[in-house]
């Protein structure tokens, strides 16, 4: 998709079909789609944003709900779907009201031109790709969950032309035994099952997790799974789009009306602030880390710090995760450098440590290499990506550490009672971050389930010191507060999911321009 | 690790990579090998390779046209170490000149690296850098596990396994679906292939469900023949309290875990040992007590015997690994294939060293009568090396002779 130069007639914003190639747009045929077909409408500026904004308080509604509840549970489902009825997507759901075609058309459209909006916006770095794909897919999950009837499922499928046949009952009963074994659960169930054979690299997300019988390149999925062969090919259509989005984008930026309102956008939500070290750098010394380690960090760069201490060394992923986390609290290039040093020349000579490591530290701080400034890794890229291995400390104890290994760590911290058995319960279901958020409250003396959810370190480091120091942070995480509300004036503690929701409400009003004009990230 | 017979001393290393680079090293079949039969354009000139010259110095995006310019610029520069990284849209040499977002890789083979210094918390003979006979074992049943499972389970044919000189093996998925797979492709193998998962905080690092995958049990298999042979005798896994408290820890039951340690008292032997952990797991099972132990001995095995692979090799596209062929300049040992079907025959302290091979030239070049034409290898302790890559290569040709007559039927079309 291309969005032309706005005519200079007062900010009109076309957006253009270049890519359909005169393939039929089946598109809003349905209430689900793939989006692989840009809109042709024309749209003003003003709607543009709207449009815009009313996708992004959804798909904060997604990752919201994904921190607090099991993905697909029927909390989950509830939560997100009350959300959702508050906003105009409403009338793509099932069960909605009644609704008159033009009603279901205008729906369709606001679903796909939000979605390509929010692509531009957010396909300019590894970190807003990363998370505006999840969020995406999860929205897709959920929608596909919901379309209980069987005939929009397939016929979703046939608009899709993703063909997938059953296999026969000889086949089947051949390797009864194998697909038991890896779909976990008894061979009787296998002779009511459909299954489907895959290329496996349609189905990663199932090979993965080990979660179907693989032979000869052919992933065997029940039907049941079906959704996660269609999760993987939107995956896959969506990153690709992406990345070819974010290479066409450069020309973009003739337009002077929309960049910095597709910078505003992709700041807002994503808590980037997090990273903005302009703001708050030099609040933090080097000293006050051993202190500020023990009160305000989250269990990951705990570890990370204790790890440190003890071998006065850390292997690179290490490094990078809680590296960048220091950077991203306040502490300045300088502070890093002396505190880094300090730990690790106790085990090497100075020349060692400025020949190997100073680089890696600057780098963070994009003194070296690329110049890119790196941010602090939020808990999902924690906890998906580069599992710790054999000598490293990184990683989410919540996810990588052994249960009674934690349990033990928590413990010795005084966490017990129902707090610990909350968290052994999140455990055991893989809600890690939901782990982490109950951690929190444990750590702070709130009741349980009062706070908003940890998604990002940063945000943990932050609202413990809100938590600490009443209202006044010692180091500010950062220009924007939408994501908590509990900020200035509201009373500390116990933000509701009212507040939160009334505040993605907010944002029409501090819309800055000239902020998000300055706040374009260098890549 | 000590080795009379091919003594080799590091610092003749300048002297020997010359000779060896012209006389012996495989560029005819290399080249076949990375130039896939010429069915896609550019395959060959596009590759990155990159050179680590002597005191460390590091050349990346290096290019070759074809197999002769391949020739004059390793025997230029004589490298310590080639590498071998993706097949990007433009030529290597030229990406300065490109721009960055235009210069991507596309494809690559996808790769394994295993590394015996990541088994270090369950071997007890050496450690880091080192091997020997009672450690080696791990690397035959690595081998012979994802070997399985990429044939098996994935499909694959085309595989070459290779010693990486010193303490590992690589392997390098050659077909075309693999040469093809996205990030997030080789994620996915690499962690379906994972089964040791965690760092440092984690002392269980196999944890099965109640219903073993298929791909588990046939390594479960791999490792049960091996089992006794490796844990037993060669590392004695069981030999003393200190190794079994640490086996111990990785019972999940406390309970039964005390009162298997109490038995560990009373036996002297390893395998004395092993066999009272699998009778009691029997007990447990039949009586369906200690739910979370049922898996047990299974879990043990693995955590001590399963593969450990460095997915970070295995994930990027972009990402290089050492050429096969090359030499090791800490053992002078040449990266040399091996054959999955023959782990077993596989020693890799006879594995030919560059000063070995040359001191054979030198030796047929004062007993042999001049003017015979082959080619130097096949005259050294190589030969049986190259013969394993050839074996590799021509059931590679087959899978593109067909690409080739379809192309060429579409121009008789036209
Ligand atoms: S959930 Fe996030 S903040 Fe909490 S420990 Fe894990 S990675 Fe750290
Ligand atoms: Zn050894």
């Amino acid at each position: 998709m291309e969005i032309a130069k706005p005519s200079r007639n007062k900010g009109r914003s076309r957006i253009v079909r270049n890519l359909n190639n005169g393939i039929q747009d089946l598109s809003s045929e349905h209430n689900l789609q793939f989006y692989s077909i840009p809109p042709v409408e024309t749209i003003s500026l003003q709607e543009f944003e709207e449009y815009a904004v009313e996708r992004l308080k959804v798909l904060k509604v997604i990752e919201t709900a994904g921190a607090k509840y099991v993905k697909g549970s029927e909390k989950y489902n509830d939560h997100v779907e009350l959300e959702i009825r508050k906003t105009p997507f409403k009338r793509l759901l099932k069960h909605s009201d009644i609704v008159s075609e033009s009603d279901l058309h205008k729906a369709r459209q606001l679903d796909k031109i939000s979605h390509f909006i929010l692509r531009l916006a957010y396909c300019r770095s590894e970190e807003l790709r990363r998370w505006f794909l999840q969020q995406e897919l999860d929205f897709f999950r959920f929608r596909f969950q919901c379309e209980t009837n069987l005939s929009e499922r397939k016929k979703f499928l046939e608009i899709n032309k993703l063909k997938y046949e059953p296999i026969s009952d000889t086949e089947k009963n051949s390797v009864q035994e194998q697909l038991a074994q890896a779909g976990k659960v008894d061979a009787g169930r296998v002779n009511t099952l459909e299954y489907f054979k895959v290329p496996f690299t349609e189905a990663l997300d199932l090979v993965r997790a080990r979660r179907v019988y693989l032979h000869q390149g052919s992933a065997y999925v029940p039907y049941e799974e079906m959704v996660s062969i269609l999760l993987s090919v939107y995956r896959t259509k969506l990153s690709q789009a992406l990345a070819v989005t974010s290479r066409a984008l450069p020309h973009l930026e003739e337009d002077d009306r929309l960049l910095p309102m597709l910078c505003g956008l992709s700041k807002r939500y994503l808590g980037q602030d997090y990273s903005n070290r302009k703001i708050n750098v030099g609040q933090i010394t080097a000293d006050m880390i051993e202190m500020l380690s023990k009160k305000s960090f989250p269990l990951c760069m705990q570890h990370l710090h204790q790890a440190l201490r003890q071998n006065h060394h850390l292997r690179h992923g290490g490094r990078m995760q809680y590296g960048l986390f220091l950077k991203g609290i306040g502490l300045s290039l300088d502070e890093a450098l002396k505190f880094w040093r300090s730990e690790f020349t106790k085990i090497m000579d100075g020349d060692k440590f400025d020949k190997q490591y100073a680089y890696n530290i600057r780098h963070n701080y994009g003194k070296e290499g690329k110049r890119a400034d790196y941010t602090p890794y939020s808990c999902m890229k924690i906890i998906m990506s580069n599992v710790p291995g054999t000598g490293d400390y990184h990683g989410c104890p919540f996810r990588h550490m052994d249960a009674d290994l934690l349990k033990q760590k928590l413990r010795a911290q005084n966490i017990g009672g129902e707090y610990l058995d909350k968290i052994m319960i999140d455990l055991k279901g893989n809600h890690y971050q939901l782990a982490c958020t109950h951690y929190f409250e444990a750590v702070h003396h709130l009741s349980l389930d009062t706070h908003n959810g940890i998604n990002h370190p940063s945000q943990y480091f932050d609202d413990s010191q809100k938590e600490l120091n009443g209202n006044k942070l010692v180091s500010s995480g950062g220009t924007n507060r939408s994501l908590r509300p509990a900020s200035q004036n509201t009373p500390k503690s116990k933000p509701s999911q009212v507040s939160q929701h009334s505040d993605s409400g907010e944002m029409e009003d501090d819309f800055d321009f000239e902020a998000a004009v300055h706040s374009i990230p260098q890549e | 690790m000590t080795d009379g017979k091919n003594s080799y001393d590091a610092s003749s290393l300048p002297d020997l990579l010359p000779i060896y680079y012209k006389r012996l090293f495989p560029y005819s079949p290399y080249y076949r090998w990375l130039n896939y039969g010429g069915v896609f354009k550019n395959y060959f000139t596009h590759r990155e390779f990159s050179f680590t010259l002597k005191d460390d110095v590091y050349i990346r995006y290096q290019s070759f046209s074809d197999q002769q310019d391949l020739e004059k610029e390793i025997q230029k520069r004589c490298p310590y170490k080639i590498d071998i990284g993706a097949i990007f849209t433009h030529r290597p040499k030229d990406h300065k000149t490109i721009k960055a977002a235009a210069f991507q890789a596309q494809e690559k083979e996808l790769v394994f690296d295993i590394d015996m210094t990541d088994y270090d918390d369950v071997r007890r003979c050496c450690s880091g850098a080192d091997i020997c006979e009672k450690c080696w074992p791990l690397m035959q049943i690595a081998i012979k596990i994802i070997d399985r499972a990429l044939r098996d389970d994935f499909g694959f044919e085309h595989l070459l396994w290779v010693y990486s000189g010193r303490r590992g093996v690589h392997c390098w998925v050659c077909d075309e679906v693999a040469r093809k797979l996205s990030q997030d492709g080789r994620t996915a193998v690499a962690e379906y292939l994972s089964v040791v998962k965690g760092g440092e905080n984690q002392t269980r690092k196999v944890v099965l469900d109640d219903r073993i995958h298929p791909s588990i049990g046939c390594a479960i298999n791999v490792i049960r023949g091996r089992f006794s042979d490796y844990a037993l005798s060669k590392q004695d896994f069981l030999g003393n309290e200190e190794k079994y408290t640490k086996v111990l820890q990785l019972v999940p039951d406390e309970e039964f875990r005390e009162a298997l340690s109490g038995y560990m008292q009373n036996f002297g032997k390893s395998n004395h040992r092993w066999l009272v952990f699998i009778e009691k797991q029997k007990e447990i099972l039949d009586k369906g007590a200690f739910k979370k132990s049922q898996n047990m001995v299974e879990e043990i095995m693995l955590q001590y015997c399963y593969p450990r692979l460095d997915v970070n090799v295995s994930k990027g596209v972009n990402h290089l690994l050492k050429s096969p062929f090359c030499v090791h300049p800490k053992t002078g040992r040449v990266c040399v294939p091996i054959d999955p079907e023959n782990v077993d025959s596989f020693d890799p302290f006879k594995v030919p060293t560059i000063s070995g091979l040359i001191e054979e030239l030198n030796k047929f070049e004062t007993t042999e009568e001049q003017g015979k034409r082959m080619k130097d290898y096949r005259r050294t302790s190589l030969n049986e090396s190259i013969q394993i890559f050839e074996k590799f290569l021509k059931k590679l040709e087959g899978s593109w002779k067909g690409r080739l007559q379809e192309q060429s039927d579409m121009k008789m079309e036209f």
